[in-house]
């Protein structure tokens, strides 16, 4: 009996955390803002990312453009 | 036995907000304020209504005004309606997108989300095309300029079956 009420806890609160608390396409407003990007200033990004190639002597690998051919 | 049709239960809580809107159903009720009266898709029975759900916070929005502009003017007098429904949570922001992108068709707001929710929209933009009958034509999510063709020819298609 107490294992039927604990597997029902269980079970009801996976329910509640995994799901219910997800926000829907409608509510992306706050998370669309500028300041929730991951990184920071656009330039100053471009910046880190110069220095970072030259010394590597490579580019890409971090996104989906830029293949290691040299060509950007 | 019991376990069984608890996880059951647990898994339908989950995938409650899984299912999508259909074509050949029919189209939930949309009853929105507007800029001036109130909208309601029941009242546009007998016209090709085009539903598009927006926010100022979504590029793509922010693109389809200008063709939606023009469907509306092309299609317009031939029984088409676009009825665009915001859901940004503060007006001001819907209002400041507007003044940026004017829109030529009719506007409304939800910002509490029960419309989005009741078509169980999946991305934004997202559109759901509704026969004169009431009843899902298409519906389609995103705005890429590659499928404006396919959704133009959808609308020509529905406005068709109107004559």
């Amino acid at each position: 009996m107490k294992l039927h009420l604990l597997l029902a806890g269980l079970v009801a609160s996976a329910g509640l955390t995994g799901c219910g608390s997800l926000p829907q396409a409608w509510e992306k407003g706050n998370l669309a803002r500028p300041e929730m990007t991951m990184g920071g200033d656009a330039l100053e990004q471009r910046y880190q990312q110069h220095i970072y190639t030259s010394k590597e002597g490579a580019s890409g690998g971090y996104g989906v453009g830029g293949g290691g051919c040299g060509c950007n | 036995m019991k376990f069984a049709s608890l996880l059951l239960a647990a898994a339908m809580l989950c995938c409650g907000s899984a299912r999508a809107l259909e074509a050949g159903e029919a189209a939930p009720a949309l009853e929105v304020p507007g800029v001036k009266a109130p909208i309601s898709l029941a009242a546009l029975k007998g016209k090709v209504v085009y539903v598009d759900f927006w926010a100022s916070w979504c590029a793509p929005c922010k693109q389809s005004f200008p063709w939606m502009n023009e469907m509306q003017a092309k299609y317009g007098d031939r029984g088409f309606q676009i009825v665009a429904v915001n859901v940004d949570t503060k007006r001001e922001d819907a209002d400041k997108f507007l003044a940026e992108v004017p829109a030529k068709f009719t506007i409304g707001y939800d910002a509490k989300g029960d419309s989005p929710k009741r078509f169980q929209i999946k991305g934004m933009p997202s559109s759901v095309l509704v026969g004169p009958d009431g009843k899902v034509i298409k519906v389609h999510a995103g705005f890429r300029p590659d499928e404006r063709k396919a959704q133009e020819e959808a609308i020509v298609a529905a406005l068709a079956q109107l004559k």
